[in-house]
């Protein structure tokens, strides 16, 4: 390279403190590379967070739907006594399946967004600047699940109300917390993927909607997997959902159980999401190209 | 007075279109530099390219010293840019938008609420710091984005199509913030631009692109001078080298954007 490279290098070290990182980004560099990669994925969720701030309709509009589930659905199979939950009351055995649900469906459409920051241009400014890009969709996948917890409050209040047998274990709730947050940034970040692949928003829409009906019903969310034909129990025990439901269960419910053991749900949704998030941030700078 | 941009035989192709076709040229440090050109010569291409966004089909570039294909993090670290279309968040605050800027480039935390605030006054915008970008005029939201660009004191701003979609008062308004800019920092500025009067006003010189190719590079008097002297207008000299051209740029796509961004800011 024939440039001036020193005088580069000074103006670099004079405007930003930390350059010179990336140049180095192994040895001593690596631990403060990884809270920075912390800060600036952090930074992305407090961004969204303060969105929902500003405007909080969105998280009433979404309790609507679960609502109308537990309430119409749940009311009128539990009077059915068909479906075999093991002895537990069937609005029980359907709630954690129904907060798994409205997690999906808030995920599940959130990757549109990139598509319209995409046209706006917002994205371009956040592609340009040093942040990594597996930061840039951790933190729309964590944002995600900031959204999952406000519909699990909801979803508990509601079960409340309707008389579901409920765990206050302390470390039940901190269990369900973390398995909404990787539900929720799970799936998000598989909307994600899709949005970058599709790039437009009739496309996505009319995929997400493709994808929505099978990743719910081929799952355990409101019937067990025993029930279903032996191909449909295949593709319902390659489907995250499941392990989420499984694990939702077992921590909700006042004596739940989990089927296949609650660290083969919680291995199963991490690596599952940190796959996906390692392949959205390859796919992420596509996006605007 | 090095050179903080090169640009050595640059090539991007989509598909059968070549964008840009063999660009070379360098650019000094401190100067303002225009790329100008209708819509589809290749403008923002090339932006794209050297803010890292793009990798190049062939050819290669340095900005600040550092390869925009190998050293894409040492780049992004040392540039400011504003894209074309608004690039700031309607649903956030001018003063949230900034802040998570001076976030994301690594500003010292202590320093980060004083440079934020020192940004939005030197744009002008200390009285809408608390409000919705959404309610902002185009004008504002352009120099709140021109301040979240420059928050880091970065060495090269890149800009395309600043003042697209504003009103003449806007324009100026936002020429006015650039000029003081550049005098107050000495900051390189790369522009793209397909309104002769703000390349004749605000650089000092200008590369004027057709169909993907540089067709002519010089100041503006240089220019100027090749087709007749200091009377005619950069608008000829535009017209001279691209022929009808200005008819024949822009896609669907393109012009659709231009023209939401334009109703957005108008």
């Amino acid at each position: 390279m024939k440039l001036h490279a020193p005088a580069a290098q000074q103006g670099g070290l004079a405007s930003t403190p930390q350059a010179g990182r990336e140049e180095s980004p192994y040895g001593a560099h690596l631990f403060a590379a990884f809270l920075s990669f912390i800060e600036k994925t952090f930074t992305i969720v407090g961004l969204e967070a303060r969105k929902l701030r500003h405007d909080p309709t969105d998280l009433l509009t979404r309790a609507v739907q679960p609502a109308l589930w537990l309430l119409i659905f749940g009311e009128v199979f539990t009077r059915i006594r068909a479906i075999p939950t093991g002895g537990v009351r069937y609005l029980d055995f359907m709630a954690p399946g129904i907060l798994a649900q409205s997690v999906l469906f808030i995920a599940i459409f959130s990757g549109i967004a990139i598509i319209w920051e995409r046209d706006l241009g917002i994205i371009h400014k956040f592609l340009a600047s040093p942040t990594p890009r597996t930061a840039l969709v951790l933190g729309k996948a964590l944002a995600a699940g900031v959204r999952g917890l406000a519909q699990a409050i909801i979803i508990y209040l509601l079960a409340l109300l309707l008389g579901v047998r409920m765990n206050w274990n302390p470390l039940a709730l901190l269990g369900v917390f973390a398995i909404v947050i990787l539900g929720a940034a799970c799936f998000a970040t598989f909307s994600l993927i899709i949005a970058c692949l599709v790039k437009t928003r009739e496309r996505f829409m009319g995929i997400g909607q493709v994808l929505t009906m099978p990743l719910f019903f081929a799952s355990n969310a409101i019937y067990p997997v025993a029930i279903m034909p032996g191909w449909l129990q295949v593709i319902a025990h390659s489907n995250p959902l499941s392990y989420e439901v499984d694990a939702l269960r077992a921590l909700m419910l006042a004596g739940g159980a989990s089927s296949v053991g609650l660290v083969t749900d919680f291995v199963v949704m991490l690596v599952v999401t940190t796959a996906l998030v390692l392949l959205a941030a390859k796919l992420y700078p596509r996006v605007v190209r | 007075m090095g050179t903080i941009i090169e640009v050595h035989d640059l090539v991007k192709r989509f598909g059968d279109l070549t964008a840009v076709d063999h660009v070379s040229f360098a650019v000094n440090e401190g100067e303002v530099f225009g790329l100008v050109g209708p819509n589809g010569a290749g403008k923002s291409t090339i932006i794209k390219m050297l803010t890292t966004l793009l990798p190049p089909t062939s050819g290669s570039a340095f900005v600040v010293g550092f390869d925009v294909i190998k050293q894409q993090m040492a780049v992004r670290r040392r540039i400011g840019y504003v894209p074309q279309a608004i690039s700031a968040d309607g649903n956030l605050t001018g003063y949230e938008n900034l802040l998570v800027f001076a976030k994301l480039y690594d500003l010292p935390r202590a320093q980060r609420v004083s440079r934020v605030r020192e940004a939005l006054a030197f744009m002008g915008l200390e009285d809408a710091a608390d409000k919705l970008v959404r309610t902002y005029s185009g004008g504002m939201i352009r120099r709140l984005e021109v301040a979240q660009a420059m928050l880091h004191q970065p060495q090269v701003l890149f800009l395309d199509e600043p003042t697209v979609g504003l009103d003449p008062v806007a324009r100026k308004a936002v020429w006015e913030h650039l000029g003081h800019l550049r005098a107050d920092t000495g900051m390189t500025v790369f522009l793209t631009t397909h309104y002769m009067e703000e390349a004749d006003s605000l650089c000092d010189r200008v590369a004027i692109m057709h169909l993907g190719k540089v067709v002519a590079m010089g100041s503006p008097t240089e220019l100027k001078a090749t087709i007749g002297g200091p009377d005619v207008t950069l608008d000829a000299v535009f017209t001279y080298y691209t022929g009808n051209a200005l008819e024949s740029g822009g896609n669907y796509r393109e012009t659709a954007r231009t023209r939401r961004t334009a109703r957005r800011l108008g």
